[in-house]
């Protein structure tokens, strides 16, 4: 029972080694040139970034690259700039705490309709989230814009314009509108894959309604709100289109200001420096979601993984 | 069974729940409803509905700024689809069944892109052109930002995109239809062009659209490494927002969601069709 054009895979090990070696060389073929690309395009543009960040800005506004020095991360320490990094955590984790509390019930209800109804208004979550991102946000200026039609309607009752745009509370709004979907749909996901037979049990020995909910519910989609919190935490942090649309002075976070070191002011040594920053926060986040996540994934369910959690995660199309 | 869930929970509360849905859903919604509806307003005054009609949309196209920009997108993301799923998918098929030198590194790698910032890759990218165009002027030719330092970019995070999208597909796949495939005498190339280029398609399908989504929806990325002349639609319109509001920007974002939620639409209809085929050949 040989197949005639497969290698001799079972007459001896240097078979088996050829083959071996042949697949190893076939996975290379497959996967270079993604690899290549990645490292121009990406790899380098990483290294080059965290290079500028220990150059020098001349006079003039360029970059000299003589004389390595740590100057920027200095700068950061500047009150002005700990305090625009303090805003930034600061409302991303406002954003993310919203998130979770608009989302969680939402989630809440939606994974638990019947299954019809549910693949229903999944769709009706994702149609929002797969619309270009640009223009929800201008949807949201344009709503709230002082001569917009939400302040013409309050105008019209009676409670006068309102001044919202440019202030914190418009690009928190901004954010959690840009970002709820990225909660959502991991929650869904773990309140989907719930055993309700154990909330069933909590409620039989004689647990309350919500005293159920936070002993039993809340800790087995634990997975959810964390990978949620995460998802919303790092877009949130790093933004650039909300702050710039609907914030003001007030408002200037370190996304921005990134993008002003390489615009206005030109200084890229700083502005790398920032970059670099932010994209070491970001990975500590990920990480740290990744153990906390797989964590709770073993230790909560075992017998709840693999092919069920596959089954359990929405549509490819809906994967965001 | 596809009854309703026995989560345990009281009456009103369950009641409170429902309603918070649809408050949510109108959240969704209200905004770009409203949007859309003033962007068919005559009035020129963003505030006052002055009747039904289509001049904005007119005005829109008419302009050869838009209509550049339009073009510019749609070429980018084209182009940055068709490259990125050819090279994402290759990535993701090296990485789910293959043993080779530096595989561990770009499994690390190719995450990246996704995780970090829209701002920290522009300003990496515009530094990395930057250099390169230094290094390469050394030389004699002489290279500026343009279209194609967008599509270079936009490949650079679809790449990453598409190869997580085809490598869930692959996670689920049944290895032992290749396995039958081999039994039965196909060559590799016979096997991976009838039986497993096939089972992943949906996949690859999913992380195209993906990847064009992206690059339509990229404003950040695209701001800093576009040169004169190669603005996209949303950097067009996102430097417009910064001027100020007009009716006309109300008729091109229309546009664009229009497009955009057609994209989604055809591609969970493929989806329906594609699953209800696949639930009838089960059957036989």
């Amino acid at each position: 029972m040989q197949p005639a054009n497969r290698p001799p895979a079972s007459t001896g090990a240097s078979g088996e080694e050829a083959a071996e070696v042949a697949k190893r060389r076939q996975g290379m073929l497959l996967a270079s040139p993604g690899s290549l690309y990645l490292l121009i395009f990406f790899v380098v543009p990483l290294a080059l970034i965290s290079v500028y960040s220990f150059a020098t800005r001349t006079s003039t506004g360029r970059t000299s690259l003589s004389g390595w020095n740590v100057e920027s991360y200095r700068a950061i320490g500047d009150d002005v700039i700990v305090g625009i990094i303090g805003r930034s955590a600061w409302l991303a984790t406002l954003t993310t705490a919203l998130c979770l509390a608009v989302g969680y019930p939402f989630a809440y209800y939606i994974a638990t309709r019947p299954r019809h109804l549910r693949a229903v208004l999944l769709v009706l979550v994702m149609i929002p989230f797969w619309t270009n991102g640009l223009v929800r946000v201008f949807a949201i200026r344009f709503l709230l814009g002082s001569n917009g039609p939400a302040s013409a309607l309050s105008e019209s009752m009676g409670f006068g314009t309102f001044r919202i745009l440019f202030t914190p509370t418009a690009v928190t709004i901004g954010m959690v509108y840009s970002f709820l979907t990225l909660m959502v749909l991991p929650l869904y996901v773990a309140l989907e894959r719930m055993d309700w037979s154990l909330t069933e049990a909590a409620r039989d020995l004689y647990a309350s309604g919500s005293k159920a909910f936070w002993k039993v519910t809340l800790p087995l989609t634990k997975s959810g709100i964390v990978a949620g919190s995460v998802l919303v935490f790092v877009p949130s942090f790093g933004s650039y289109v909300v702050p710039d649309i609907l914030g003001g002075a007030k408002t200037l976070l370190v996304g921005s200001y990134i993008a002003r070191q390489f615009r206005d002011a030109r200084n890229y040594p700083l502005g790398a420096a920032l970059s670099v920053l932010l994209i070491v926060a970001m990975l500590v986040a990920v990480a740290l979601n990744q153990r906390s996540g797989s964590g709770a994934d073993s230790g909560d369910r075992p017998r709840r993984r693999g092919r069920g959690r596959a089954h359990a995660e929405p549509e490819p199309v809906a994967a965001p | 069974m596809t009854g309703t869930v026995e989560t345990g929970l009281g009456q009103r509360t369950r009641r409170l729940l429902a309603a918070w849905a649809w408050v949510v859903f109108a959240f969704l919604y209200v905004p770009i409803v409203v949007l859309v509806v003033f962007s068919f307003n005559a009035s020129a005054r963003v505030n006052i509905w002055g009747g039904f009609s289509l001049a904005w949309y007119g005005e829109a196209l008419s302009n050869e700024v838009i209509t550049s920009a339009i073009r510019v997108s749609l070429i980018v993301a084209a182009v940055s689809t068709a490259v990125s799923v050819v090279l994402g998918t290759a990535v993701a098929l090296a990485l789910d069944r293959y043993r080779f030198k530096g595989r561990r590194a770009l499994d690390g790698t190719i995450y990246l892109p996704i995780v970090i910032p829209d701002i920290t890759m522009a300003v990496m990218l515009l530094v990395f052109f930057a250099e390169a165009f230094k290094f390469i002027d050394s030389f004699g030719p002489r290279f500026t930002l343009g279209i194609s330092t967008v599509a270079l970019s936009h490949i650079a995070f679809n790449i990453s995109f598409v190869c997580v999208v085809v490598r869930a597909r692959l996670d689920q796949f049944d290895r032992t239809l290749e396995e039958a495939a081999r039994d039965l005498y196909a060559t590799g190339w016979q096997t991976f062009r009838r039986v497993t280029l096939p089972l992943i398609m949906p996949g690859i399908a999913a992380g195209g659209l993906l990847a064009l989504t992206l690059s339509l929806d990229d404003v950040v990325i695209s701001a800093f490494v576009a040169g004169p002349g190669s603005t996209t639609l949303p950097v067009y319109v996102f430097s417009s927002i910064r001027r100020g509001v007009t009716p006309e920007l109300n008729a091109i974002s229309t546009l664009m969601l229009t497009a955009s939620i057609t994209l989604v639409l055809g591609a969970l209809a493929l989806q329906r069709r594609r699953a209800s085929a696949s639930q009838q050949t089960q059957v036989l």
